[in-house]
């Protein structure tokens, strides 16, 4: 069995899996797909009401959520599409001035 | 035991895949398979069979449901011609590349335009290059005999290559001819329970399937699929034995008639074959040297061994049943050139296009065929390399 972790831009054809056919989940945790991004939420936790609206929205999973409470978005997967930013009914997600 | 019965090429399909009782048929309909599942359609309603028929609005949607049923884990199967495979293109790359043991009936006819119903085989040559095995017949009892042996060449281990069983449509597969069946139990037992590595259906066991392939990884998986069908040669000849050792019949990637001892010979592909054995042995009974190599396998191409077959003739004409367009010669004819290549001393090498949108060929024809190679052969010019035949000239 050959795992999505072993498989990196050196491997030969022969250590590759047959169609590129990838046999566990949640290997796009392994990958930076946040560099798609051109534009940057930031979250306002002052603003946050917690009500967790956001969370369901996002496309990428990429508002992490732990003991009931949302936390700071997971950069590294979030793509910037801004549908949290239109979802937040408290305006606690603005887009990054400089970005 | 087998048993005898009369049937037309694209009945005796429908009879194998009701045998072989698949998982899922993607259904479209387009002459001349249409009848492939109709009669499929029939052992459905009548409870013949397990399979679930999915009936979809194009043979992209066919295609794409065979490839969702062999991800899922199960047996996929479809029929089509011309446009309908035309319409598939897209996705019969993708089933290539996804490694699915997908097995599709073809009964060729040409692609418009001019529109046209007949035979000939552009559709199945637009599709060579798609990473599909194609087998071809010569007659009903051969695409019966293809078909039974598709899925176990798709489903080995080191293959996993979808498979086209390709028959001349109208001239086999309207044409009822009588034919040799296995029973029920023995064409289950060849075909074997398909139990896949690895499967979408599997709860121990997430997968991915089809996941996007930039740039670093792309030509590792075509390097794949390039071995996969070097694999193949040796997976189609195994299940030839397995299923020689059950009927008696024989099968190889070509069939060389009358080849020991002939200086003058003939490649070509389907059922124009039973017309051309006519003329050899006609030509036979007059004492001269012809003989005849059907390619069953077009997809691996056998071009070692076609070139070990063709190395002691002096002239050879390959019969290529579509136009190229290269301007030089059809696509049998550049396989088949470029076996010789690799030969000391090779024969003189001629292409004839024929057969396009359902053109007749007659014995006579294929006897003028070996007249001009005789010529060839004795004054050892070759004249054009590349003509049509049976097509109307100025008087």
């Amino acid at each position: 069995m050959i795992h999505a972790k072993d498989i990196h831009e050196n491997s030969p054809w022969t250590k590759m899996t047959q169609g590129g056919e990838i046999y566990e989940p949640a290997t796009s945790l392994l990958f930076n797909t946040g560099d798609w991004r051109t534009q940057t939420p930031v979250f306002l936790e002052k603003k946050c009401k917690q009500c967790l609206l956001c969370v369901p929205y996002c496309p990428d999973s990429a508002i992490p959520v732990k003991d009931g409470k949302r936390g700071e978005f997971d950069l590294m997967h979030c793509k910037g599409c801004g549908i949290c930013i239109t979802a937040c009914p408290f305006d606690a997600i603005v887009w990054k001035e400089d970005a | 035991m087998a048993h005898l019965d009369r049937l037309s090429g694209n009945e005796a399909v429908a009879v194998a895949m009701r045998q072989i009782d698949p998982d899922v048929m993607g259904a479209f309909p387009i002459t001349p398979s249409t009848e492939i599942p109709q009669y499929f359609a029939q052992y459905v309603a009548d409870g013949l069979v397990n399979t679930e028929l999915v009936t979809v609005e194009s043979e992209h949607s066919s295609m794409s449901v065979c490839m969702g049923a062999a991800a899922a884990g199960g047996r996929a199967i479809s029929a089509t011609s011309s446009a309908g495979l035309a319409l598939m293109y897209e996705t019969l790359y993708v089933a290539a590349s996804c490694r699915m043991p997908i097995v599709l009936a073809v009964s060729t006819r040409a692609l418009s335009g001019p529109i046209n119903i007949n035979n000939d085989h552009s559709d199945a040559m637009g599709a060579r290059d798609s990473g599909w095995i194609q087998i071809y017949a010569e007659n009903n009892q051969e695409v019966y005999d293809n078909y039974v042996q598709a899925f176990p060449i798709a489903e080995t281990e080191n293959v996993r290559l979808p498979v086209m069983i390709c028959q001349d449509g109208f001239i086999t597969s309207h044409a009822v001819e009588n034919i040799e069946l296995l029973e029920d139990a023995e064409v289950k037992s060849f075909v074997g329970t398909y139990e896949p590595k690895h499967y979408l259906l599997n709860p121990d066991e997430p997968l991915a399937v089809g996941p996007y392939d930039v740039t670093h990884y792309y030509m590792e998986h075509k390097r794949q699929q390039a071995e996969a069908m070097r694999n193949a040669r040796a997976a189609i000849l195994a299940q030839a034995e397995r299923f020689e050792a059950l009927t008696g019949r024989k099968y190889g990637f070509f069939e060389a008639y009358k080849m020991d001892d002939a200086e003058l010979a003939l490649v070509l592909m389907g059922s124009t074959a039973g017309t051309a054995k006519a003329a050899v042995d006609m030509l036979r009974a007059e004492g001269r040297k012809v003989g005849l190599v059907k390619i069953r396998v077009f997809r691996p191409f056998p071009m070692e061994e076609l070139a070990e077959a063709l190395k002691n003739c002096r002239a050879v004409a390959v019969m290529d049943k579509s136009e190229g367009f290269s301007a030089c010669g059809g696509p049998l004819f550049a396989e088949t050139r470029s076996a010789l290549y690799d030969l000391e001393t090779r024969p003189k090498a001629i292409n004839i296009v024929y057969g396009l949108g359902g053109r007749d060929v007659a014995v006579d024809d294929v006897r003028a065929l070996y007249d001009r190679l005789a010529d060839i052969a004795a004054t050892g010019e070759t004249g054009p390399v590349y003509s049509h035949i049976g097509v109307r000239e100025e008087a």
